[in-house]
């Protein structure tokens, strides 16, 4: 029997385990969007860097670095650097003043329906565009390593049901759970990975850094290219690549801090102190991890080569093959299997984070006006839109198909996250005379800015010559309107503009005056939402 | 548990003491002592967050405009480059450790406010 077939078995026993034993512990609105707010610190830190570190960071910055070399470290860094802003701007108020969702907080002082109508429908939008690319690349994995037993859609089939199962009956504690196990196997895979790959080069840097500056390749016409992987602008070239950098960085550093799978996050904590816990936790391993993607990149970029990736797979299984170099088939397997875990763990902290978000924030609170029909309502609901989110991923991944560009989706969750989400948060947090106006426009203008400028990027534009066939061809063949692959650079200023604007040329009063309850929640944590007994 | 049931609205420790308009968040807003925790936040939140900003944006800005300076070899193959990128992580870490410390006299202030706002003044 295949070896990554075992492994993949047993990754999924161990979680419907996990799922089986919280599901017994799941009564309750409170335990089953937030863990009871009972999960501990570390605990916590370890699953924020869990649902952090997707297929996107472990499959996809190992390609990048190992084609593109120093460039895709750039992404690394991003990364991390983006956790000092909810470190020191939104983790601890969003605990203090929230209960399941980010709405929660912008409905204190504003307009509960207008404001997490539009709240719901953009964590919706982020968290169904970063889902479908995990999918898509979970079909891909699966499809290449048992390509002879499992078809591309079955194993995106496999993957939904997977979710939804623990979804539905696990909550957010068996979310956080699965969470906390994927995320240790990836740091191990990750360490072994960097330590194998040092023993290669006979544990010196010179030697290791030496074969960085002069990997040897072969460009699209069969020319031999040796290259310093080490030298910035392989992927970011002039005109517009130092722009697009810098737009990157801002999606990046002020994106985090709106996805909502994170910030769900900290609603399972006890209090905000411990949310701060968590996130220096996430920090220290989500660094940890990125700094080694030094070795995973350039050891895939050196020891296995662009050419030989480039027809093994291509550049998401650089670090699967880079393990296969190094320790051979079973170790292979064992990667491989990280990987799925991650895509698994990943779109299960998608799918609470959409879910909470549909039902607390729009069944609950749109259309019933805050009051629950009758108790449970709540959490029924959930469990129903979560077979629907499944459903939906999984139809979307299908018709995509696994060779897909889904890198565009996951710089699409980002950037609507950074442009729409993080505007109105920070607006309603530290400006008095913010309104419902302002929230809705600024939601708004966030969401059509990111998306709009998506379309007309060059990530969906272009004019591709006639042998480029398939899902490589650009979707509008026409010269791009937007010269940059990201749009946060316009569309963040974008969102806080049209909040602004919107706050200013409306007048409403209760907003300003409950600005103090807001206030005074957020930075004292009065009134907060304790934890709750089993 | 208890929860379930409930108007989903958090809690509200106080609300208006009949007909002042002022309520407990207001009385708390105006204190001192939340003046005091107010100011020694931003004291530590407004340079650290600017400074993590410009740190962090200074090597996507050399780096595209000025890689040619950026690609000096510094220490064997090694050039200026990844050590500034390398340096983000550590910096980035460094921060984070300095606002735990910091964080902790906040939670102090903040103690002192809670206690008295659940104990005295109305508030339950």
């Amino acid at each position: 029997m295949n070896i990554s077939l075992v492994m993949f078995l047993v990754f999924i026993a161990i979680t419907l385990g996990i799922t089986y034993w919280a599901s017994r512990r799941s009564a309750g609105a409170a335990a089953y969007f937030a863990a009871s707010r009972q999960i501990k610190g570390w605990q916590n830190g370890i699953a924020v860097a869990g649902d952090y570190m997707s297929a996107a960071s472990f499959l996809g910055i190992a390609g990048i670095i190992a084609f593109q070399g120093y460039d895709g470290f750039l992404f690394s860094v991003g990364w991390l650097v983006a956790y000092l802003t909810v470190l020191l701007v939104i983790a601890e108020p969003l605990r203090n003043a929230g209960k399941y969702t980010m709405a929660d907080v912008l409905a204190y002082r504003l307009k509960p329906r207008p404001v997490r109508g539009m709240a719901s429908l953009s964590t919706l939008t982020v968290s169904t565009f970063y889902m479908i690319a995990q999918m898509v690349g979970a079909g891909a994995l699966v499809k290449l390593l048992l390509g002879s037993m499992v078809t591309y859609n079955q194993a995106v089939i496999a993957v939904g049901i997977l979710m939804i199962v623990y979804v539905v009956f696990g909550g957010m504690l068996a979310t956080t759970w699965v969470q906390i196990v994927k995320a240790i196997l990836l740091m191990a895979g990750t360490i072994l990975l960097s330590i194998l790959v040092m023993a290669h080069f006979h544990f010196s840097f010179g030697e290791f850094f030496g074969a960085i500056s002069q990997v040897t390749y072969h460009d699209a016409k069969g020319a031999t290219v040796v290259k310093d992987f080490l030298q910035p602008g392989l992927r970011y070239k002039p005109p517009y690549g130092p722009l697009d950098l810098i737009s990157l960085g801002m999606a990046l550093i002020f994106g985090t801090a709106g996805l909502p799978h994170i910030l769900v996050r900290f609603y399972t904590v006890p209090d905000a102190k411990t949310a701060r816990h968590s996130v220096v936790w996430a920090m220290v391993l989500i660094g940890s991890f990125y700094i080694m993607t030094t070795f995973l990149g350039f050891g895939a970029a050196t020891i296995v080569g662009p050419d030989y990736i480039k027809g093994h797979g291509g550049t998401n299984m650089s670090a699967p093959l880079l393990a296969q170099a190094l320790a051979g088939n079973i170790f292979f397997a064992f990667i491989s299997a990280i990987a799925f875990a991650t895509i698994l763990a990943v779109v299960a902290g998608l799918t609470i984070s959409a879910t909470t978000s549909f039902s607390h924030d729009f069944w609950t609170n749109v259309i019933h006006n805050g009051v629950e029909r009758k108790p449970g309502e709540e959490v029924l609901v959930a469990r129903i839109s979560a077979f629907v989110v499944g459903a939906v991923a999984i139809g979307i991944a299908i018709v995509l198909g696994p060779t897909a560009n889904v890198a565009f989706l996951v710089a699409l969750a980002f950037a609507v996250a950074a442009s729409a989400n993080l505007p109105v948060i920070v607006l309603s947090i530290f400006w008095r005379r913010f309104n419902t106006a302002g929230a809705v426009t600024g939601l708004g203008v966030g969401l059509l800015a990111s998306i709009g400028l998506i379309l007309v990027s060059p990530s969906l534009m272009a004019i591709d010559p006639p042998t480029v066939t398939g899902a490589a061809r650009h979707l509008i063949q026409a010269k791009a309107w937007f010269p940059l692959e990201n749009p946060g650079i316009l569309s963040i200023p974008l969102g806080f503009l049209g909040a602004s604007v919107g706050t200013l040329v409306s007048h409403e009063p209760t907003s300003q005056h409950k600005f103090n309850e807001l206030l005074v929640r957020s930075n004292t944590g009065l009134g907060a939402e304790k934890a709750t007994a089993h | 548990m208890a929860d379930a049931v409930k108007n989903p609205e958090v809690t509200r420790p106080g609300e208006s003491s009949a007909g002042t308009g002022q309520t407990v968040w207001d009385r708390v807003a105006e204190s001192r002592e939340f003046k005091d925790l107010m100011a020694t936040k931003k004291m530590f939140i407004v340079p650290a967050f600017i400074f993590f900003v410009l740190y962090y944006f200074a090597l996507p800005v050399l780096v595209g405009y000025a890689p040619q300076f950026m690609s000096a070899k510094v220490i064997g193959q090694v050039n200026l480059a990844y050590l500034f990128a390398l340096s983000q992580f550590f910096v980035a870490w460094l921060i984070a450790g300095l606002y735990v410390k910091a964080a902790n006299n906040f939670d102090r202030l903040s103690k002192d406010i809670l206690e008295k706002a659940e104990n005295g003044k109305g508030g339950k």
